[in-house]
């Protein structure tokens, strides 16, 4: 016997000595389970509905460059997916300096995962010495580091510069491979997206890392 | 008619009284609320803040009346409001000046608390709830930041969440959710511009609310730190060293109001752009996702903590690895914890010493740019000074006070500026500095020769 008697009314109060009673208890914790768990789950489209979109998703075609005109020493911006993409052209002179920086280099060779990929692996991170293309996206905090192509010492740069790039925001540095250098807060070398040339070598596109097959 | 209160008022108001408790509430928060008849100047700026928010929120209706929030449209928008709308320009240089004025009046209200011992028990969860409230104007000055839609509020936006990118493991997917695409974009515009005309204003009342409740309840603090609900009464049981705060300090603020608003219109009116501290210069150039303009900077108030996120090179987690090696030592040959503690606390911060050299410095930064704000949640805990006011501390103590205030300002100056090796040096003392104020307070708060504190506030009659 428990509170589950008939009371009369003006008895309504439940005498505080009787056992809880096991099948309501059971039938509470049922209902608060199933209630939570409904709870939790019309949590679910709310936060899935922050990721991006199927719009989104879809924006990442590849991009097409006209590279011919580009001359050594210059270098030109392009969006692909939204980020800036350089392409420079380096000049003899400032490939051949590439090794002088190695010593400065959180990580000449490229060994960290996931911002070079295999074609890159190599001390130009580059598929042609004289072509680098990479994301132009720091990889500390986003901002995209300015191009300081001028060799030698000047303000907010190390001595024996020998031209790259330095983000505004953070003060990371990275070289003309897009190679950080060490004691900067960005931890990475610049990311180099997947990209090819035509047979011709006159266009660059961003995005694909070989022809589709016909 | 049986269940109907008794009540003194009559007319409309007992009918009222009758049915929702309107005198009973005004009695309680304002003419019967007793508040410490000695406060001072500081004591302005709790209203003040209260003030702000009205003037945000009233302002932030009116602009979203003509904003658009569209990645093609919101720059332009912005420009109909200034150069089109009437008295447009006015309604939006008060919006931008109030979120200023806005950090300028909190973080003096912080001061106070932290001079004045405001946060010591029973006053913790006021002080609780008000970091919270800091946290959600930081937050909604962060969102709001975007709206513009101009250089600053884009690479602002960019930075910001890519401190998430920095968190292991889950951090790349995380930022990606936050951003709804993989940069910033209108996705990302439409919802910071749902958290900042909704869903934080919200919460942010709901804190204010819980702020004042949770003051009347305990009863103000004063510049004494003596609790004048321990000190003699009156024969009614007020308590005689307080006064009703409705009229006295009703007054009183509208003054400190007055004062406020000179202010306030000046800038205004003189100069909203605050020479580019208020108003970034590079915000009126459009947003340009391919481009970082060659100086950024976040809004002033942002910049403390912003340094200290600079400030953590690989180099710099060498220090604060050592600091956290010191501090278990310290706590397992010297501190007072008990049992288990004394082994468990000591282990943590031997971990988090090697995670500091195994994980990347970047996780650290935003790991050090967070924690330099939720320490403060602690700093009821972390005060153990046996008395609340800085005027019965040792003198020592108020040099410690006063460094930490210049150390704060350095930081937010180091900021504002563009980052070379002598500044970073500097940042790092002040972050070094800064963290040490709160890690450390435990020890130092309890130091020296401290003044007897008197039994009653201290209050000259003008």
């Amino acid at each position: 016997m428990s509170q589950d008697t008939t009371q009369l009314d003006d008895t309504g109060a439940v005498d505080p000595n009787l056992p809880p009673d096991p099948s309501r208890r059971l039938w509470v914790a049922s209902a608060c389970t199933l209630g939570g768990v409904a709870g939790v789950a019309t949590v679910v489209p709310f936060v899935s509905s922050f990721a991006p979109s199927e719009r989104a998703k879809a924006a990442g075609a590849p991009v097409e460059v006209d590279i011919s005109a580009i001359a050594p020493g210059e270098m030109r911006t392009v969006a692909w997916r939204g980020k800036p993409v350089w392409i420079l052209h380096r000049t003899p002179e400032q490939i051949k300096d590439l090794k002088k920086n190695d010593p400065y280099l959180a990580d000449p060779n490229s060994d960290r995962p996931g911002f070079t990929p295999a074609f890159a692996k190599n001390e130009y991170r580059s598929r042609k010495p004289e072509l680098f293309i990479c994301v132009g996206i720091c990889t500390h905090l986003g901002c995209s580091p300015t191009p300081r192509f001028a060799v030698g010492p000047q303000p907010g740069l190390p001595a024996n510069w020998e031209g790259g790039f330095l983000c505004p925001c953070h003060g990371s540095m990275y070289d003309l491979a897009g190679r950080v250098f060490k004691n900067v807060p960005a931890p990475d070398n610049l990311e180099v997206p997947p990209y090819m040339f035509s047979d011709n070598d006159q266009l660059l596109t961003i995005g694909v890392n070989e022809k589709p097959k016909a | 008619m049986a269940g109907e209160k008794t009540v003194e008022t009559t007319g409309l108001l007992g009918w009222i009284d009758k049915r929702f408790p309107l005198t009973s509430t005004y009695k309680a928060h304002l003419s019967e609320y007793y508040a410490p008849k000695n406060f001072n100047f500081w004591y302005f700026f709790g209203s003040l803040a209260l003030l702000v928010l009205v003037i945000q929120i009233v302002t932030g209706i009116f602009l979203v009346m003509n904003y658009k929030p569209d990645a093609a449209l919101a720059f332009a928008s912005v420009e109909y409001i200034m150069r089109e709308v009437p008295w447009g320009w006015l309604i939006r240089y008060m919006h931008s000046t109030g979120a200023s004025m806005f950090f300028v009046v909190v973080y003096l209200h912080m001061l106070r608390g932290l001079f004045y011992g405001s946060y010591r028990k029973p006053r913790e969860l006021i002080w609780i709830f008000g970091v919270a409230i800091f946290l959600c104007l930081m937050g909604e000055a962060f969102f709001g930041y975007l709206l513009p839609w101009g250089q600053m509020s884009y690479w602002g936006a960019q930075v910001i969440v890519n401190l998430f990118s920095a968190i292991p493991f889950i951090g790349p997917d995380l930022s990606l959710w936050i951003r709804g695409d993989y940069v910033v974009s209108d996705a990302t515009l439409n919802r910071f511009f749902a958290f900042h005309v909704i869903a934080i204003p919200l919460v942010l009342i709901g804190l204010v609310v819980a702020h004042l409740v949770a003051l009347h309840e305990v009863g103000s603090n004063n510049p004494d730190g003596v609790e004048i609900k321990q000190g003699p009464k009156d024969r009614y049981g007020r308590p005689i060293d307080g006064i009703p705060f409705h009229p006295y300090y009703t007054v009183h603020d509208i003054m400190g109001v007055a004062g406020f608003l000179l202010v306030f219109a000046a800038i205004v009116f003189f100069a909203p752009e605050m020479g580019g501290y208020f108003l970034e210069a590079n915000n009126f150039i459009p947003a340009d996702s391919l481009k970082t303009p060659p100086h950024i900077a976040p809004v002033w108030y942002f910049t403390p903590f912003y340094t200290m996120l600079r400030a953590t090179t690989s180099d710099f987690t060498w220090v604060l690895s050592a600091g956290a090696v010191i501090a278990a030592a310290a706590l397992f040959l010297k501190g007072k914890l008990s049992g288990a503690w004394r082994i468990i606390i000591p282990v943590i911060l031997i971990i988090i010493a090697v995670l500091m050299k195994t994980l990347e410095a970047k996780f650290w930064g935003v790991v050090t740019m967070g924690g330099s704000v939720v320490i403060m949640f602690f700093l009821p805990w972390l005060d153990r000074s046996p008395v609340k006011s800085i005027r019965y501390r040792p003198t020592w103590h108020k040099f410690l006070y006063a460094i930490f205030i210049v150390d704060f300002l350095i930081l937010g100056f180091i900021g504002t500026k563009p980052p070379s090796p002598t500044l970073n040096v500097i940042s790092q003392i002040g972050t070094v500095y800064y963290l040490g104020f709160y890690f450390l307070m435990p020890v130092w708060s309890r130091l020296g020769k401290f003044k007897q504190v008197p039994d009653r506030v201290t209050f000259r009659a003008h």
